[in-house]
């Protein structure tokens, strides 16, 4: 089985490969850039860090978008962090970025949801959000098979895709609450992706990616 | 369902060796860096940092392997800091497998730094670290508690008031502050928790308390007093007094948010 790990010379991609080599050992973990070996893989991880529109410019500039739509209408596909948020229509970030638009909706800041944006007194949270959010698993899905419902994982972000999305909940997996509820994981058909890193969340987070390994979408 | 507080065992790594000193000056070595990782993470660990604190260039190698080996077996986020000058450093130390990087001397002497690093690799992988002293500012004529930034281990004034630093730095885009009370660290004493709960009430950003835990209750303070957003603490943990796992226990006995 060969795995491909998007890389976009943005961020580290060293863990994700890592924590998939210890649940996969048998696998062929690739990272890589070359729109042939992402095509021929059987499963594809689409990691990512940092600003949202960094990650558009690489994609673009690595000629890969054509090679990513076609792997999310067809193979297993997980999405990570920046790759989650990727997938809605439109982030906020960087004065604003057109997404993939596998999902409806719009992925914003933080602020957008706290204190007083929220008209009511709740308190000041810290930006960017940094540690580890119990998930509350929406829906069952074989990506989550024995993993207790309301597990710690661990998030990085400043933006977030909220819950009450156009999409309605038939899209959301897994839920985390910071001032609001918003999207933890999300998924339709082959494709599945979380806005925490399951290569940082310990067993939990490995046995994310391991289930990974097993599904066929 | 609030975020957990994080408990951050910090291993201070020279010449590959965990050491730990007292006040910055006087070490006592604590075994070998990926064992002592290896252990925090079992005990359940939120995270973990290193910080080489000679940071000579030769040793920087040193690191790097350090880091590669222990980012091969612990998968929670690993933060790494000491001599980090250049982009280049960064770009290293995060291919090594590093997740967050901590700047402290080469954010005063070009705080510009900060931006490109932020806005080169995102502001959730670059931490401030911040040495800071209480002091007393006999030119202003007032009484109110004031804290001075040192750089280089502790070793150098800066004439720079913490506070003004850290909204400084967070406006240059960190996304995160390590602030270590010298005045704490080492003596098992506690947290300052005067300096901590200032630096948290004055930033968005979140801020990990450094330097001077002794016992399991200088943590529940560090959150409960001084609003930090993570603890951190070193000689407990390395010599044994207490297990990560004691000291998750005990913060979350005491209310508080904790992953167990």
């Amino acid at each position: 089985m060969q795995i491909a790990v998007i890389d976009l010379g943005v961020g580290n991609l060293r863990s994700v490969e890592q924590a998939l080599s210890v649940v996969a050992p048998d696998a062929n973990i690739v990272v890589t850039s070359d729109t042939g070996v992402i095509a021929q893989a059987d499963r594809v991880v689409m990691p990512g860090q940092g600003a949202v529109g960094t990650w558009f410019k690489a994609l673009r500039e690595r000629e890969l978008e054509a090679v990513v739509r076609a792997s999310l209408a067809e193979k297993p596909m997980l999405g990570i962090c920046v790759g989650m948020q990727a997938l809605f229509e439109h982030c906020e970030e960087d004065g604003g970025v057109d997404g993939l638009g596998l999902f409806s909706g719009s992925v914003r800041h933080f602020s957008n949801f706290h204190g007083r944006a929220n008209g009511d007194d709740s308190p000041r949270l810290k930006i960017p959000k940094m540690g580890w959010n119990q998930v509350t698993q929406n829906q069952d899905h074989a990506l989550w098979h024995g993993i207790a419902d309301d597990s710690y994982f661990y998030f990085v972000h400043s933006f977030c895709a909220n819950t009450a999305s156009e999409n309605g909940p038939n899209i959301t997996y897994g839920e985390a609450d910071y001032g609001h509820n918003f999207i933890a994981a999300v998924g339709r058909e082959n494709v599945f992706a979380v806005q925490f890193h399951p290569e940082k969340s310990h067993d939990d987070g490995l046995k994310l990616l391991k289930n990974f390994t097993q599904w066929n979408g | 369902m609030p975020l957990a507080k994080r408990i951050i065992p910090c291993l201070d790594v020279d010449n590959g060796r965990v050491v730990k000193g007292v006040n910055f000056v006087g070490i006592r070595d604590a075994g070998d860096p990926v064992e002592v990782a290896k252990r925090y993470n079992q005990q359940g660990a939120d995270e973990i940092t290193f910080l080489d604190i000679t940071a000579t260039s030769d040793k920087r190698d040193t690191l790097l392997h350090v880091v590669e080996e222990v980012a091969s077996e612990v998968f929670i986020p690993l933060t790494v800091g000491g001599g980090v000058r250049e982009l280049k450093d960064v770009h290293n130390l995060l291919n090594a497998g590093a997740d967050k990087i901590s700047v402290n001397s080469t954010a005063v002497f070009n705080p510009d730094f900060i931006k490109e690093a932020s806005s080169h690799f995102g502001s959730q992988c670059i931490v401030v670290a911040i040495d800071a002293k209480q002091t007393q500012w006999l030119d202003r004529g007032d009484q109110r508690d004031r804290w001075e930034i040192f750089t280089h281990g502790g070793r150098k004034a800066t004439g720079i008031n913490a506070i003004d630093w850290a909204i400084k730095m967070a406006d240059y885009g960190a996304g995160e502050i390590l602030l270590t009370s010298m005045d704490g660290d080492g003596t098992k004493a506690g947290y300052d928790l005067k300096l901590t709960s200032a630096v948290s009430s004055a930033t968005l950003i979140p801020v990990i308390a450094s330097g001077g835990v002794g016992n399991l209750e200088h943590l529940i303070d560090g959150v409960k007093i001084g609003g930090a957003d993570a603890v951190l603490a070193a000689s407990i943990f390395h010599f044994g007094e207490y297990s990560v796992q004691q000291a998750k226990q005990a913060m979350r006995d005491a209310g508080i948010e904790i992953r167990l």
